[in-house]
């Protein structure tokens, strides 16, 4: 009973994430784009947990008979199995599974809105999101959480720095890839920083995030074991404040300032780095785990700012992806019982699968709707664009950049 | 010595400025404006209901200049903020007696620089 009320009470904690997503997202893009932003996040969690319930989890938890390793499928819609209430099922029940795994489900899908933000139209957002996260990511979770070939190999993924994380950092890759940099941001092959609109914002984000993590990271002991839900509350806990303080000694010596927004990200750099790992480590090593992911996502955004020129307005790749790898690397290097090898497999194969399926919705969406707003409503801001109100009426904001 | 103001639609300003700059007049003031023309205003809709706003967000540039350059400086500005709608702007050319740059006390022409 009590394993069953610490589930549903960590969902709780991973719904609130999508606040946290919805205010940083909203605090790093300019003002003109809010109302944009927070209806795709809104709709984000309309469309996890729907095509969740429709099609996603019989996909990523297909059951005994029809996993066949790659690809199984349950039937439509979530019914209860025979006991699916009663001890018979678990220490939970089938629903409190169920919505667990949708919420973690309309996480992955949220990651994608802050990297394509100020410039992808909305209507190609919501099918690209839609499609992504009805099929793909249940499909690729399956190969490891649904009794898929990655998991039989031994892939040690706890929490989701892969299945989560990973999966909607690749989708965030392709579609930067895809979209190009918002106008004004590479001038004369110079990159031009465009600031966003309310860092107290970004920062209520940042830690509404972390409060939600342990909600991500501790239920997904599945137990309320004492031990495991304490030890990873202190790995996570320890991660977030390591990535802080690795991301602040490094922006603070490369842009010789402490630069908030990349300690904001470092926390939650931290964080994807540890959920791989969270049930395997020793405190010390979720230290080094999460210094390392602080340095990693400061050189990240830079990398990807000014040497591949991808604009990613939020930071997303960086902290989703590129944090998320080095996570799940870091649970093959100092996890119990996990090997490296197996790590860098799940990886490739979850990275190519990702990367093929998001570049063919996302050129499907191009071709058949287009992808990209007209740069004159770019320019005015997609509120006004694609929503026909202003977030901040009565406010004089500049539209100029 | 002239005074210009023109006002523009706010997403035109970087043309215009580039404009400006490639004409090597580079100093500029601007500010946020609200106003109205022929336009009149367009539509917003709120909690589902329509209104109309009235007052258009605009740009007012100033830009003081030396007599050879308002023939160029108001080039641009029509060549950068041109669309060929409804809404894109008037410029005002004022007489300037008199232009004082604080930090060196100069006057006149040497001030506008």
């Amino acid at each position: 009973m009590i394993d069953n009320l610490w589930i549903l009470i960590s969902t709780i904690l991973v719904f609130i994430m999508h606040l946290g997503f919805a205010t940083l997202e909203s605090g790093l893009t300019r003002a003109k784009n809010t109302v944009n932003i927070l209806f795709k996040n809104v709709s984000i969690v309309a469309i996890g947990l729907l095509t969740y319930s429709c099609v996603g989890f019989s996909l990523m938890y297909p059951g005994e008979s029809f996993a066949g390793g790659w690809f199984g499928f349950s039937g439509f819609g979530i019914r209860p199995p025979e006991g699916g209430m009663t001890l018979a099922y678990g220490n939970y029940t089938y629903w409190t599974y169920f919505i667990f795994q949708g919420m973690f489900a309309a996480t992955a899908a949220t990651i994608v809105s802050g990297a394509v933000a100020e410039r992808i139209k909305l209507s190609s957002f919501l099918i690209f999101a839609a499609v992504f996260v009805a099929f793909v990511y249940p499909i690729v979770g399956m190969w490891g959480w649904g009794g898929g070939w990655l998991g039989r190999l031994g892939f040690h993924d706890f929490a989701g720095s892969t299945f989560v994380h990973s999966v909607g950092g690749w989708a965030a890759l392709a579609g930067i890839i895809v979209l190009g940099p918002r106008n004004g941001k590479y001038v004369n092959g110079h990159v031009r920083p465009i600031p966003g609109h309310n860092i107290p914002l970004a920062a209520i984000g940042a830690f509404i995030l972390w409060f939600g993590w342990y909600g991500f990271n501790g239920g997904s002991v599945l137990k309320a074991d004492p031990a495991a839900v304490s030890l990873v509350f202190v790995t996570t806990s320890l991660g977030a404040a390591a990535g802080i303080l690795g991301a602040a000694a490094t922006s603070w010596f490369i842009q010789k300032k402490p630069d908030i927004s990349m300690v904001l990200n470092g926390s939650l750099a931290g964080l994807v780095s540890i959920t791989a790992g969270a049930d395997c480590i020793t405190p010390l090593e979720s230290v080094i785990i999460g210094i390392i992911a602080g340095i990693v996502v400061v050189l990240a955004v830079l990398f990807f700012e000014n040497v591949v020129k991808l604009d990613d307005p939020v930071g997303a790749t960086s902290v989703h992806l590129v944090s998320g790898i080095w996570g799940t690397l870091a649970a093959g290097i100092f996890g119990e019982g996990t090997s490296v090898v197996v790590q860098l497999i799940g990886i490739a194969a979850i990275g190519a699968a990702c990367l093929v399926t998001a570049f063919t919705i996302l050129f499907a969406v191009k071709s058949l709707v287009g992808i990209r707003v007209s740069a004159e409503e770019e320019m005015r801001g997609l509120d006004i664009g694609e929503h026909g109100m202003e977030a901040y009426p009565g406010f004089q904001i500049f539209v100029t950049q | 010595m002239k005074l210009i103001i023109a006002y523009i639609q706010p997403h035109e300003l970087n043309n215009v400025k580039r404009e400006l700059y490639s004409r090597e007049i580079f100093k500029i003031s601007v500010t946020n404006a609200l106003g109205c023309g022929q336009q009149r205003g367009y539509h917003e809709s709120y909690r589902g209901v329509d209104s109309e706003v009235n007052l258009l967000k605009k740009i007012r540039l100033e830009i003081a200049v030396n007599d050879t350059f308002v023939e160029p400086c108001i080039e641009a500005i029509i060549k950068g903020a041109r669309t060929g709608q409804i809404g894109d702007g008037k410029i005002f050319i004022l007489d300037l007696p008199e232009c004082i740059r604080i930090r060196t006390g100069e006057t006149g022409n040497e001030a506008i620089g």
